[in-house]
Formats: C-alpha cells, structure tokens, sequence
C-alpha cells in the first residue's frame, strides 16, 4: 500500500446519482486515504476551493448527466489558474469512449467506468503519486496509456 | 466586529454523533460571517482499521454556496490519525495558525462524542456541547461527564417532540452548581434560537469550575504527543502484536 493522500471526491453539474462516488470514496477509505466527499451538484468554482481549503493532492469527478466534456475541462482550468498545478484530476461515470481523448488532453489523468474494480483505482492512486502528472504537468501521460 | 478578549476564541462544538453539530455550525457562519472571519476545523475519525477515512462536514455548510460569505470562511477537514482521543494534536497548531493569520474565531467541530470524550478542552478555550431530544432520562442530565466542561449547552433538535424536557432536566441538574452554563435552545431546521446562539457564542464566559479539568486535558494531550512522536512508537507496536512482546518491556523502551 502506498502513502496515504488526501482526495476530494466531487460531483459537478446538475446530476443527483452518487452511489458510484460513495462507493468510491469507500473503498479509497478502506485502501487507507483520507476522503473529502463534496455531496451533490457542485460548481466547478466551489470543486477547487474544496481543492485548495483540503490541501488534496487527488480531486475524483463523478457524473452521470452527460455534461463531462463542459465540466471536466473546466475544472482543470480553473485548478490552474488558482495554481494548483500538482493536483492529479481522475474522473468516472458514464464517460463514452469518444469523450476520453479530449478529457485526457485537457489534464484528466485516469477515467473509471462502470466495473472497474476498485483495486484498480487504489493502484492508479498509489502509481500517480509517484509521477509528476500533476493537471498542469506538460507530461501527456495517462492511466490505461 | 471583533470578538472580545474575554471571549474565547477557539471554541469546540460537540456532542453526539448526528444532533446537528455540522449544521449549527452552518447557522452560525451564516450569522457571524462575514463580519467575522471564522474558520471552521471539522474532524471525523480515522478508520482504525486501514488508517484511512472519509471526512463528509463539508456538505452540510451550505453557508459556502453565498458568495458574499465564503470568502470570510475557511474549512479544513481534519481525520483523528493516530491520536488515542477525538482531537488530533494538529488542530492545536492550525488554530493558533489560523487566529495569528487575520481569523477572528476558530470553530473546531468534535467528531460525535460520547459522555467521557472531553479532550476538545484541551484546544479549545470555550465548549459548546450540542443535546438533544430522546436521548435518555432526567438521570442522563446528572451524570457526570462531557457537560460539566460545557461553556454552554445548545438543546438542539426543537422542532422535535421532547426538547422542553429536556432543557427542564439540564436546568433542574445544572443550577445545583454555583455557575451553571447558559443553555439554548434551537432548531438547526427552523431557524430558532440560532441568533441567540450567535450572539452567545461571540461573547461566551469561561465556566472557571472547569479549569483544572481543562488543563488535565492539556497534560494528557501533550504527554500522549510526547509518546506518539516517539521514533520507537510504531516499531514497538509491531513487536507487541507480532512478536509477543510485553507491556511492561514495551514501556521500559519507550522511556530510555
């Protein structure tokens, strides 16, 4: 197991399904991290101020409502106007596969459909902390690559 | 608007898990804010288990949806990490931090307490302990405990059948003391009593019978620091659950 980080798990937009979130902002408990859940329907601004007040080094995006390629984006951006260039952004839900390009350009490091087991989201956070793939790190790098 | 130097400025709310400490302390920035800079440290308790945890106060503030208000607020979730209390040391030293950098009151909200967990006074100068209806008999008012340290008493949940009860139990208890503490009562739902408590809690007098419980708590928490930080601590933690070593010896090498 590795270190033990500090991860928002957040739900952007108009979208009120979070069992998917709670489910894994559980199992990243239980793989030892310490979990700050944001609850329902967040605005991107109101994600990075939770961000910056937790001090998180992971911020996890939940959306089921088809508003991800506005909103994940966004969140990105705004993480690197506040300065906030070594925070590692994941993001699940329902994410078609065509969407995923743009989303890892814009800094998403990881996106986690439906069945992923949640060992795999514990190694991708244990592995990312080791990298320099901050949302405002020029790597291109990303899960699954 | 400051807050007096007779008041305490780094005051805990506690009391049982799910009375409405989150939101009291949500109607309390809506009020104090932002005339006052106020930060609130919210702590939840680490998973003894994986040593992880999932700290969730935040999403009861809804004081931080209001544009005008967020920015006099700061909130920072705190997990209990390896402190044998409910106060991690750490929130010690982000109060002082937080009232030397331009915050006139730190708001430390407890994980869900029970009877005997006071170590909140040794951090906090102030208690607030949060009661509510349906917790028990007139004889859970008299026993002794978390209350004795209480600043002031907020009977929280009125809306609730059974509120007046209880204030009426606490009253008959506490006025047997010479400096019984004020009580409140409000409901996090309606709105009532949450200006009483605001004002109160700018201006709230140390309960002076307390105060040799508080620096007990002082001493406990320093000397459970003292053992914790002990470079020893975890390697001794493993050989006494691995390898069968024993307390006494365990204690021998952690004090050479």
């Amino acid at each position: 197991m590795g270190a033990r980080q500090r991860i928002v798990i957040a739900k952007p937009g108009l979208d009120g399904h979070d069992r998917g979130a709670k489910v894994v902002a559980r199992a990243l408990r239980d793989g030892g991290h310490e979990v700050i859940y944001t609850g329902l329907r967040r605005t991107p601004d109101q994600i990075v101020r939770t961000v910056m007040d937790e001090d998180a080094r992971f911020v996890g995006l939940s959306s089921l409502s088809g508003a991800h390629s506005h909103l994940f984006p966004k969140i990105c951006n705004l993480l690197r106007e506040s300065g906030l260039n070594d925070v590692i952004v994941f993001g699940g839900g329902i994410i078609p596969e065509s969407d995923r390009a743009v989303l890892f350009d814009a800094g998403v490091r990881a996106i986690f459909g439906p069945g992923t087991p949640s060992a795999e989201i514990l190694e991708f956070v244990d592995f990312a902390s080791t990298k320099d793939c901050g949302v405002g790190s020029k790597d291109d790098w990303h899960w699954g690559d | 608007m400051k807050v007096p130097d007779s008041s305490g400025n780094i005051i805990a709310i506690t009391g049982p898990p799910g009375i409405g400490k989150s939101c009291l302390v949500d109607g309390l920035l809506q009020r104090l804010t932002p005339a006052l800079k106020v930060a609130v440290l919210a702590v939840d308790p680490t998973s003894p288990l994986s040593g992880g945890a999932l700290l969730g106060d935040r999403i009861r503030l809804s004081v931080l949806d209001d544009k005008t208000k967020s920015d006099s607020i700061y909130v920072r979730s705190v997990a209990t990490r390896s402190s044998s209390g409910s106060m991690p040391s750490i929130v010690q030293g982000l109060a002082s931090h937080l009232l030397a950098n331009a915050f006139d009151m730190v708001l430390i909200e407890t994980v869900g307490a029970g009877q005997s967990e006071m170590r909140c006074a040794a951090v906090a100068n102030r208690i607030i302990v949060v009661e509510g209806p349906a917790r028990g008999d007139s004889v859970q008012a008299e026993k002794a405990g978390l209350l004795e340290l209480a600043d002031l008493i907020v009977v929280n949940k009125a809306d609730l059948e059974g509120a007046d009860r209880v204030i009426n139990d606490l009253t008959i208890s506490l006025t047997i003391n010479e400096d019984a503490p004020p009580i409140v009562k409000t409901s996090a739902i309606t709105g009532e009593g949450l200006d009483e408590l605001a004002e109160k809690v700018t201006n709230l007098e140390e309960r002076t019978s307390s105060r040799r419980a508080r620096c007990r708590q002082k001493l406990l928490m320093a000397h459970e620091n003292i053992l914790i930080e002990n470079p020893l601590f975890e390697g001794i933690l493993d050989r006494m659950s691995q390898e069968g070593l024993e307390l006494v010896d365990a204690l021998r090498e952690l004090s050479e």
